[in-house]
């Protein structure tokens, strides 16, 4: 396994090199276009590597050969490489779908010189958050895909992007310095951010300031992940985007927030304490959410609404902190990001034929345009969870987890999953009636679609579908990968060993500082670091 | 062993207080310039938070350089320096965003959420929040809505 790590820094190295390449040749679309495609496939590639390599334990990488928790690693257990491959595969398939938009309109007014660079660092900041093994790692994790996004959502700064950018920005910067003061108060209590040592020292230190660390985590996570009260910046920024942009935010920046809540959960804050309140949030989130959808008269703000409606599903799961529910919401986020992505992708081309996303304008598509139908009733069937889909399947495990818990806020949430799944067939087949059946109220414009953007389409179609007749070894790939976040000490062991630190230099129990390693004596007064009581006696 | 000495610095923690607290307030301003402003302070509250964070102050964490005993904690410092350049980046981001606001605009102030304009308008008439092609009222698309949205200013809101 070891003759592997390598593997695990190149889905961060890589997009960022090609960032820097493609920004150095902004004079050369065409080679901008090779390079991003080449960096997104290679991470593809990458991440399905490490999917087999974390099926038999978690890669560790110390980097820059610094031992674990004095240096910073790279952690790649199941679901990291999961989400890793699933996002690498979206982002691939939405970069073709923009590049098929680019070709096709000529992109005269845009500046697509930096639309390439832009979207690659945003796929390594992803990639860094899925794997950061460290707590301030996160943070720049989330800084790299959310400056990115800050980017991407204004491109072209039209007057409407500018005052939904405004929004999204004000709200992501208060979101990232509350991360920022939880991370000093967790350093302040506990002398490290590394999550395998935090995990060790978190149950030692006072529970009254152990739920406050919890409690601003869950807050700056909730933001990103927009959980109910922490929601509403989100139908209201993502839509203005342009299609591709909006649908690369929807199925994966809400899904760092989730999987950062779900390592947090797990591996921090194992006394599950807040678990009735993430029950609660989780209700909150699925039935206002839906409600939102249901009053909508855009498809765009329709999807931004049942977007945020699903997250609670994943909260859902991750509340009731049982192996049954984290792998149905590891199942489940895995869905949302493929399922999520395409009908905004399909909204794309609904837009370009339709002339409009509004419902009151559009009407008649699925005679003019049946291939399109098609497009859009796959996902959307999906999406609202009708059997044999992966949608349902996901569902069902999260309700066979919730059944099993058994308590009474259990069976409400349950209940809740239900009608929320119900209130979503019921917006996305008002929204399939009037934009396919209704009579168009005026004709619509004439117009063709681009193979070239409906290519990628049917293929992310395709990676939906395919999730379905590959859903059993998924679903207990995502199983596994629950019982691996339920076992705490598989992390802890695959990051610090056995002797309290990871590989590479520093292995010694004094804190090198990192000016040079030459082994010095064990200093009395360590600063801030008391694993010298635990680690004494280790070779120098 | 003996732990460090991570009483923190009163002057510190008041100047932490103080940061925050005028930080917040500019938060809840309209125009983009002070919440900059605002989350510029916070920022640095947050930084000197670390600095509390990192236990007392000491000599130059340089082996050969300090006694080991005497040294400060490093590792807070090099988190401060990571935040401080980010925060950079975004000032110079959000800047940017709040000029093109005033080209357009004239000024660089927050709009108000779309979907809240939309609640008060259909309760101010009581209406249904959608129209079908069967209620005879004039429908208006999300886009016009927001292209209304923009000049909230010159109806002289607070």
């Amino acid at each position: 396994m070891s003759e592997y790590t390598w593997l695990v820094p190149l889905p961060v190295v890589m997009p960022l090199f090609a960032a820097g390449l493609t920004l150095a040749l902004y004079r050369h679309p065409r080679a901008q276009r090779v390079i991003s495609v080449l960096a997104l496939s290679l991470m593809v590639a990458v991440g399905v590597g490490l999917l087999f390599l974390a099926d038999s334990g978690p890669v560790v990488v110390d980097i820059g050969g610094w031992a674990a928790p004095v240096g910073i690693d790279l952690v790649a257990d199941r679901l990291s490489s999961l989400m890793l491959t699933v996002s690498s595969t979206v982002m691939l398939c939405v970069l073709l779908y923009s590049l098929g938009q680019g070709i096709t309109d000529g992109d005269e007014a845009a500046p697509v010189s930096i639309y390439h660079p832009t979207y690659l660092v945003l796929a390594a900041g992803v990639s860094n958050a899925f794997l950061a093994g460290d707590l301030f790692n996160l943070y720049v994790g989330f800084e790299i895909l959310l400056a990115a996004s800050y980017v991407l959502l204004t491109l072209g700064g039209t007057g409407e992007r500018i005052r939904a950018g405004s929004i999204y920005v004000i709200v992501a910067l208060l979101s990232s310095i509350i991360f920022l003061v939880a991370i000093a108060l967790v350093y302040a209590a506990t002398g490290t951010v590394n999550l395998a040592q935090l995990a060790q020292r978190l149950p030692e230190i006072d529970p009254g300031v152990a739920l406050v660390l919890q409690l601003l985590l869950l807050l700056a996570f909730g933001i990103k992940a927009a959980i109910f009260p922490l929601s509403a910046w989100l139908p209201d920024s993502y839509p203005t985007a342009p299609a591709p942009v909006t649908a690369v935010f929807a199925g994966l920046l809400t899904k760092v927030g989730v999987y950062a809540i779900m390592r947090t959960q797990t591996l921090l804050f194992t006394d599950g304490r807040l678990d009735t309140l993430l029950m609660w949030l989780a209700l909150a989130t699925m039935v206002i959410g839906i409600l939102g959808a249901v009053a909508q008269s855009d498809i765009k703000r329709l999807l931004s609404f049942t977007l945020v409606s699903h997250i609670g599903y994943m909260l859902f799961g991750i509340a009731l902190a049982s192996q049954a529910g984290l792998g149905a919401s590891i199942f489940y986020v895995a869905h949302h990001i493929t399922v999520q992505t395409t009908l905004f992708l399909v909204v794309g081309l609904v837009e370009r034929r339709g002339g409009s996303t509004s419902l009151d304008r559009l009407g008649g598509l699925a005679k003019i345009a049946p291939g399109l139908a098609i497009l859009f009733f796959i996902p959307a069937m999906n999406l609202a969870g009708i059997p044999p889909l992966s949608g349902f399947l996901g569902k069902v495990g999260l309700l066979e987890a919730g059944v099993a818990q058994g308590t009474a806020l259990a069976y409400t949430l349950v209940v809740g999953s239900v009608v929320t799944s119900l209130l979503t067939l019921y917006a996305i087949v008002k929204a399939w009636n009037k934009a396919f059946w209704q009579t168009p109220p005026e004709p619509l414009p004439d117009a063709t679609l681009p193979g070239s953007m409906v290519g990628p389409t049917a293929a992310l179609v395709g990676v939906g579908l395919l999730l379905t007749v590959v859903a059993g070894p998924l679903y207990s790939y995502s199983d596994r990968a629950a019982a691996t976040m339920q076992d705490t000490s598989q992390y802890i062991d695959a990051v610090l060993g056995p002797d309290g630190r990871g590989e590479g230099d520093s292995t010694d129990s004094v804190p090198n500082p990192g000016i040079d390693n030459t082994p010095v004596p064990t200093p009395s007064g360590t600063p801030a670091d008391d694993s010298s009581a635990t680690t004494d006696g280790g070779d120098s | 062993m003996d732990l460090i000495d991570t009483s923190p610095n009163l002057l510190l923690v008041l100047a932490i207080g103080v940061l925050f607290t005028t930080g917040v307030y500019l938060l809840l301003e309209r125009s983009l310039t002070r919440v900059l402003i605002g989350f510029i302070l916070i920022g640095n509250g947050a930084n000197l938070l670390f600095l509390v964070a990192g236990g007392r102050a000491g000599g130059a964490p340089i082996i050969g350089d300090t006694d080991p005993a005497d040294m400060s904690d490093p590792l807070p410092q090099a988190m401060v320096l990571t935040a401080i350049v980010i925060t950079l980046a975004l000032t110079a981001f959000v800047l940017a965003m709040a000029y093109r606001s005033w080209q357009l605009h004239g000024h660089d102030e927050v709009q108000d959420d779309l979907e809240d304009k939309r609640i008060v308008r259909i309760a101010a008439k009581n209406a249904p929040t959608y129209n079908d092609t069967d209620s005879e009222e004039d429908s208006e698309s999300a886009d016009e809505q927001a292209a209304e949205a923009r000049d909230e200013t010159e109806r002289g809101t607070p």
